[in-house]
């Protein structure tokens, strides 16, 4: 089969690669309709997650036809059309049992790994390196999925391949981000970053009962996707951030905000050359210059949510902001499985259709150029559909 | 094992005259892991000798060959395999199973595992504790390698496999999956 693969940190290929085989009895075979390049796996294509290899599969956003059955899985059928979210579950275990799939305790392989960097593992990930299991990913013709009486479900016809792809993450991830906001009427919510998974924080905020989002980002095209969702926009290269939002929520401050952004923050000042130069010397790996802004710009007693991706060790967090204001962090990785009934049917009330993200469907051999294009939010690139 | 005297509550010493790891000699590791399963399940996996080599990639087998007396076949990653005969010390009902080498073995060792409940609905905690003295010679090499000379991340790792497969019903793997590593030229 044909499959992206990582080749080195700026260069990925589409090879032709053995197909995937039935492993383990709750395995089942995947044959790939759609997927997607995610914000997160630039990160890996620019050297923030160390332990790839050369090779290994790329994706952990797809969807498409069950092909094959493990023998301990009953409840899906050869020709189930599927969508699968990108942490790998177990459904037994303390986590899973609890709704916290993205911490499944039992399927990292390579848990030991994760357990030096973070104390201990969370869930395995597809194409997310060896520290997360080292599981092939599905920007392929054929993915295997482990635990997929767990992980795979079926979708209603009426869901089309486009909108059903966006559940395996950006859209349970940008609305488990509104739900770590803990809306109330009235509230304010500041996004910084309308990349894909902002873009639906901002429209899963209104659905949760925001009274005002306001959206900060550069880029043109994002801002006014942030606008028809019905964001306020803020640009940070032409305003003082935090001023501005002072001053639009009356001197009291947004009562949540969001780290939309992650690891490969862009900013401009002081702090953000620091982590340039800290980050480039392997003196922090991660470059948190949204989350010291949003830090600093949440009024007294609220939320901070970070559904951007970190890694490794930052630097220079004020925590003394964070501690005197009384602020609530959350954040970490989706537990895609339990947003997929509720987000279906949003989708299928019309509450929303997520397939307005997507600006770019191509076919699987031209993902080489897809990642550059998107790195470089080049060609009014927002979210990439690959088709193989 | 099959005969042994779990039955009884006390905690009973079953043989207490055999050598094992000499006091302060040796590797000694503690592990620790939280299953979410009845406690019987668990004390029946360690209690049945053929279940070991179902789950653990390097016991090779597990025999009764006598009262309380176990032959059990480690296999190093470089194919050899040590020979150990092992009698069982202690075997209390759904709490502990202890386990020694006799002195006919190729290497020095005892274990122990005790069952304790976790808080309600947490399941149970396993603590596993094994000492050895590495074999000498040729097989002391391939010992090493097969603890990676990091015994806690090993028996961390052992502990792990068991929990995927009592809580799961299988050991999480990539062994066997597809790569463009072993990659036909691209097309």
């Amino acid at each position: 089969m044909k499959a992206v693969t990582f080749q080195s940190t700026g260069n990925v290929a589409v090879e032709t690669v053995p197909d995937p085989r039935i492993i383990n009895p709750r395995d089942s075979i995947i044959q790939i309709i759609s997927t997607c390049i995610c914000g997160s796996d630039l990160h890996m294509y620019d050297g923030y997650i160390p332990t790839m290899r050369q090779g290994d599969i790329l994706g952990h956003e797809f969807m498409g036809i069950v092909v094959e059955t493990g023998s301990e899985v009953t409840n899906l059928q050869v020709g189930d059309r599927v969508v699968v979210p990108f942490a790998i579950s177990c459904g037994q275990c303390f986590y899973c049992k609890r709704g916290e799939y993205s911490l499944c305790d039992n399927s990292n392989p390579n848990a030991g790994a994760a357990e030096e960097m973070y104390g201990y593992s969370p869930a395995g990930l597809f194409g997310y390196s060896n520290l997360f299991g080292g599981y092939a990913g599905g920007q392929a013709e054929y993915v295997r999925v482990p635990f997929s009486d767990v992980g795979c479900f079926k979708i209603p016809e009426t869901l089309t391949d486009d909108q059903a792809v966006l559940l395996t993450d950006i859209f349970p991830t940008g609305y488990m981000a509104a739900e770590n906001c803990d809306i109330q009427p009235g509230d304010t919510v500041a996004v910084w970053g309308c990349g894909p998974v902002a873009q639906f924080a901002i429209r899963s905020a209104y659905l949760l009962g925001a009274e005002q989002v306001i959206a900060i980002d550069r880029l043109p095209e994002r801002l006014q996707m942030a606008r028809e969702g019905g964001a306020e926009t803020l640009n940070y290269e032409e305003v003082d951030v935090i001023d501005a939002l002072k001053e639009m929520t009356g001197g009291r401050g947004p009562d949540s905000v969001m780290d939309a952004v992650g690891l490969e923050a862009h900013g401009t000042g002081v702090g953000y050359l620091y982590d340039r130069v800290a980050q480039a010397t392997r003196m922090e790996t991660d470059r948190p210059t949204v989350l010291r802004q949003v830090i600093q710009a949440c009024r007294k007693g609220g939320n901070v949510s970070i559904p951007g991706v970190y890694g490794g060790i930052v630097d220079k967090i004020p925590m003394g902001a964070a501690f005197n204001k009384g602020l609530t962090l959350k954040m970490g990785q989706t537990h895609v499985h339990r947003y997929l009934a509720p987000l279906t049917e949003h989708i299928l009330r019309g509450d929303i259709d997520p397939s307005f993200v997507i600006t770019h469907r191509v076919p699987l051999d031209q993902a080489p150029e897809m990642y550059k294009t998107f790195r470089d939010k080049e060609d009014g690139c927002i979210k990439v559909v690959l088709k193989p | 094992m099959a005969q042994s005297k779990a039955d009884t509550a006390s905690q009973a010493s079953l043989q207490s005259d055999n050598v094992s790891v000499p006091h302060e000699e040796g590797i000694h590791v503690v592990r620790s892991i939280t299953v979410d399963r009845p406690v019987e399940e668990l004390y029946r996996f360690w209690h049945t000798p053929t279940y070991m080599p179902t789950v653990f990639k390097n016991v090779e087998s597990v025999d009764v060959i006598g009262d309380n007396r176990l032959r059990w076949v480690i296999k190093l990653p470089t194919d050899q395999k040590v020979e150990l005969q092992v009698e069982v010390y202690t075997d209390v009902l759904n709490e502990v199973i202890s386990w020694r080498s006799l002195p006919a073995s190729e290497m020095q060792m005892a274990a122990s595992v005790r069952f304790r409940p976790a808080p309600p609905n947490r399941g149970t905690e396993v603590q596993l504790t094994l000492e050895f003295v590495p074999p000498g010679g040729a097989l002391s090499k391939a010992f090493l390698r097969l603890f990676e000379e990091a015994p806690q991340q090993y028996v961390g790792q052992f502990l792990r496999e068991f929990k995927q497969v009592m809580e799961t019903g299988e050991k999480a793997t990539i062994e066997g999956q597809t790569s463009g590593r072993e990659s036909e030229v691209a097309q």
